[in-house]
């Protein structure tokens, strides 16, 4: 599925005093397309999409997001452009209800000052029903409406990752970043993460840039893959290519051990 | 009006600005009306004739309860067709058969899950030629010719009314009463499942019938969360809804029916006993985990509650200072009980389908909840007997409906003639000709009369048996005083042709983990929960508990907590959760043996099969439990 590039990263250096995270990492993410990238820990995957969504700034190189340059934004305008995420450890608010983390997806979204809100009359009013509307769309598109009105905090962990991956859609991206969407679930729990991340690109068509460990996940779903090291990009393609590459077998088994297949 | 379809237009045209289906969706109750009704239905049954879809031809419908699902059924009758709805979680295999031996060219399934199973099964599935889908989620690259979906039938529908504008209310018109208006397939507790036909005329007099016991009105909100291919929702939910032109409402999901009954508030609601159960099981936990307070009130009101009740059942009289605790105690509890179960508005309910115990039944009365029980049989268009107002005992089943006969064989079989007797068995003369003779249908279910007409209902006739010393006992009454715990979900007692009884326990893994929780007893998974020498003693009280109400020789001396839960899926239980004794004693053996033998443990190899057909091996040691003579127990010799 060929598609326009909707994000550039053109080398990209990032350090954090002494520690040069990112070393001249250059991408491209596509409309439609669902981008791996995997790598050892430490290899600046998380770094990346952090730089992404503009938490760091790279010391050098660029970032255009639809051609427009958005290295030196700050994190919310870039998220008003249309960039959404969700987190490796879970960053939901815990007390608040289903309903109202992913309300919160549509905050930029939102154009009523807070006392129009607080009064609740009028134009807040009808704007309330209608991001109300996109909401209950994604928690129906999501198979969540069972806990609606359940605090995020009280839900087993794969149901917060579907509620935070909620949250990413409430705000209509173009391109979401998922960090690690499975981490941490059973089989099963993956299975309908997978699933869920296959209906967004099919339905919505937005771009995915997915950082994953599981390497059944990545070949399973991926359209490309980019594999990380110390920083680096040491090689791109489809997902077989990259299972056979001898560089990235190295960079996840190390050089002593004789690259296998399967 | 002697069809359902007639009906129909009926209510379109009298009624057509009343709700008639509401289904929640994206958080909020969506209204068709009668007249929405109709213009769906008329456009689907159109498009499923410009596809080729002819009298007589057969709809095999699969999936949740959804608005579509139901216009399928409706589409089909009108054209004179015939739907076949098949239960939403039925595993390959069963899918296959039904529309295999039905002969349905055209299937109408809900979503994916449901698209993706009967693709699976193409080959053998001959006579398919289209497969309509509602829900087009996650199919956007499916390119299979057969596929279309409920949108553009409906379209070609629309088209072709333009053209036609008469033709559907012309088809509506042509149908007739002895027209079959379903093919309900039976979930069997044996052998493959058989299709019993409905008659319109069969389903509309038992309608008729059922409306001289109880009303039900226009003004009605009726649930409709049970699944489509058990009869009584098509009974309630399709045929009496159409008889009164009340509303039917259907849930978002099947895991929010709890919340979306309370936001009905439904005046008639129709349940087997599990669901009763687990309601209750549902409100004893909860009021476990109370505060004091809130316990105490709930404890003493209920006394109050059943002493009420008790009197009731008695047709004594109650004490004025009883009715002024009782207006008390619905002030306290009852009535906010009611109100959180979304039973407030309730004027009757039904159970039925199984025995339900008669604690679970006083409970309910004792609220204030006027449950009532019910007996019936798919191939009896669902309803043989009801409870009348004023009648409702636990032990019986009520008495026949008016205009039905219901008589008890020499063998103690329970034989019903009635308006709804259904046409036969589709493609099986023989086992029509067994269940029918002179009319009469031969339930298969051992039943006696109470000396004032009431039908008690024992056991499934093949089921009543003799312990080798020749006591009879039925093992089912011996289940169903287990499964009143709330902490057993699923038994079976066994005993033919053996010494004593013994009994497979399956515990209720949220109500046992809650109590694990308390007690602070740590697991893992459901297998290891149920071997915790914790639970054991708790499953044991528990028995002691039944032992104390079962006569001493078919008190249960031996027990043993099975390691996995009882599932349809791997056959142990149909889809309605009846037991299937014979593959369990198969499937249980070395299990059983070991009840029957000295042994204090035994080792087992489960194989578990996963809903896409997977098998997986499971290994653990289970104990048994020897069950001490209950102190209580007076001596009886």
């Amino acid at each position: 599925m060929e598609g326009t590039a909707l994000l550039q990263v053109q080398d990209v250096w990032l350090a954090f005093g002494g520690v040069q995270a990112l070393r001249g990492v250059s991408l491209e993410a596509r409309k439609g397309e669902i981008l791996a990238i995997v790598g050892p820990n430490g290899a600046g995957k998380t770094t990346l999409i952090n730089a992404i969504c503009g938490h760091y700034h790279p010391q050098r190189g660029r970032i255009l997001f639809k051609g427009q340059d958005i290295t030196r934004w700050r994190p919310h305008r870039i998220a008003a452009l249309g960039i959404a995420r969700t987190f490796q450890n879970l960053a939901l608010f815990r007390g608040m209800t289903v309903l109202d983390n992913i309300m919160l997806g549509r905050h930029v979204r939102m154009r009523s000052n807070a006392l129009a809100c607080a009064l609740y009359w009028g134009p807040a009013q009808r704007e309330e029903i209608r991001h109300r509307e996109v909401v209950e769309r994604i928690i129906d598109f999501l198979e969540i409406e069972h806990i609606r009105k359940m605090p995020a905090g009280a839900l087993p962990y794969g149901l917060q990752k579907r509620v935070e991956l909620g949250r990413a859609l409430a705000l209509e991206p173009e391109l979401l970043l998922l960090d690690e969407p499975m981490a941490g679930m059973n089989l099963e729990e993956k299975e309908d993460m997978a699933r869920f991340i296959l209906d967004v690109q099919e339905e919505m068509g937005i771009g995915i840039v997915l950082i994953e460990h599981d390497m059944g996940v990545v070949m399973d779903i991926s359209d490309r893959v980019i594999v990380l090291d110390l920083g680096e990009k040491i090689c791109e393609g489809k997902p077989e290519e990259v299972a056979n590459d001898p560089r990235a077998i190295k960079a996840y088994l190390g050089e002593a051990v004789s690259p296998r297949r399967g | 009006m002697d069809t359902i379809p007639k009906l129909l237009l009926h209510n379109a045209r009298h009624l057509g600005r009343k709700a008639a289906m509401r289904e929640k969706e994206y958080g909020i109750w969506q209204t068709y009306t009668w007249a929405d009704v109709y213009e769906n239905v008329k456009a689907l049954a159109l498009g499923l004739a410009v596809l080729g879809f002819q009298r007589g031809d057969k709809l095999a419908i699969i999936g949740d309860n959804r608005p579509q699902l139901y216009w399928g059924i409706l589409a089909a009758q009108s054209l004179g067709g015939i739907p076949v709805p098949l239960y939403q979680d039925s595993i390959a295999r069963e899918v296959q058969y039904v529309i295999h031996h039905s002969e349905a060219k055209f299937v109408l399934a809900e979503d994916q899950e449901q698209v993706d199973k009967i693709l699976s099964l193409r080959e053998g599935l001959p006579h398919l030629e289209k497969l309509i889908y509602d829900d087009p989620r996650g199919m956007r690259h499916y390119k299979d010719p057969i596929l279309i979906s409920v949108a553009q039938v409906q379209e070609l529908g629309r088209e072709f009314d333009r053209k036609n504008p008469n033709y559907f209310d012309e088809q509506v018109e042509q149908t007739q009463p002895q027209d079959i208006a379903i093919i309900a397939y039976t979930s069997g507790t044996t052998g493959f499942p058989k299709g019993a036909m409905l008659s319109h005329s069969n389903v509309l007099s038992v309608c008729d019938l059922t409306l001289q016991v109880d009303r039900f009105r226009p003004q009605d909100e009726l649930m409709a969360y049970l699944p489509i291919a058990w009869v009584g929702d098509f009974f309630f939910s399709v045929a009496m809804a159409h008889k009164v032109g009340c509303a039917i409402n259907i849930p978002e999901e099947p895991e929010t029916v709890q919340r979306d009954l309370r936001e009905i508030g439904p005046h008639f609601i129709v349940a087997p006993p599990r669901i009763w159960e687990n309601l209750l099981a549902a409100i004893q936990v909860r009021m476990e985990d109370a505060d004091w307070v809130k316990r105490r009130v709930y404890h003493l009101a209920m006394k109050v509650a059943q002493a009420v009740e008790a009197r009731r059942g008695q047709g004594k009289g109650i004490p004025i200072w009883l009715r002024l605790l009782y207006q008390l105690g619905d002030f306290l509890a009852y009535g906010p009980i009611r109100d959180h179960m979304g039973l407030r508005r309730i004027r009757f309910a039904y159970t039925g389908g199984a025995a339900i115990g008669p604690e679970v039944i006083s409970f309910f009365r004792s609220l204030g909840i006027n449950l009532k029980q019910v007996y019936g049989a798919t191939e009896a268009s669902a309803l043989v007997t009801v409870q009348r107002d004023g009648e409702v005992r636990a032990d019986t089943v009520g008495r026949p409906l008016p205009g039905v006969e219901v008589r008890i064989s020499d063998a103690g079989e329970v034989l019903v003639k009635s308006p709804g007797v259904f046409q036969g068995y589709f493609k099986n003369p023989e086992a029509t000709a067994e269940a029918l003779e002179d009319g009469w249908l031969h339930t298969g279910d051992a039943g006696f009369f109470t000396p004032d007409g009431q039908l008690v209902i024992v056991d499934r006739l093949k089921d009543v048996t003799r312990l080798a010393d020749g006591t009879t006992f039925a093992p089912q009454w011996i289940e169903n005083k287990l499964k009143f715990s709330p902490y057993i979900k699923e038994a079976v007692a066994l005993g033919p042709d053996r010494p004593f009884v013994a009994a497979l326990i399956n515990i209720d893994g949220q109500t046992v983990g809650k109590w694990a929780e308390k007690n602070g007893v740590a697991y893992t998974s459901y297998m290891d929960l149920s071997q915790k020498p914790e639970v054991g003693q708790l499953v044991y009280r528990e028995v002691e508990r039944v032992n104390r109400e079962l006569p001493p020789e078919t008190r249960i001396r031996r027990f043993l907590i099975l390691h996995k839960e009882l599932d349809p899926d791997d056959e142990e239980i149909t889809r309605t959760r009846k037991v299937r004794r014979r593959f369990i004693a198969q499937k249980y053996a070395s299990l059983i043996e070991a009840l029957y033998s000295d042994t204090s443990q035994v080792e087992v190899t489960a194989t578990i099969t996963y809903e896409d057909g997977r098998q997986a091996q499971v290994k653990s040691t289970v104990p048994i439990f020897d069950v001490r003579e209950a102190v209580e127990a007076p001596a009886r010799r």
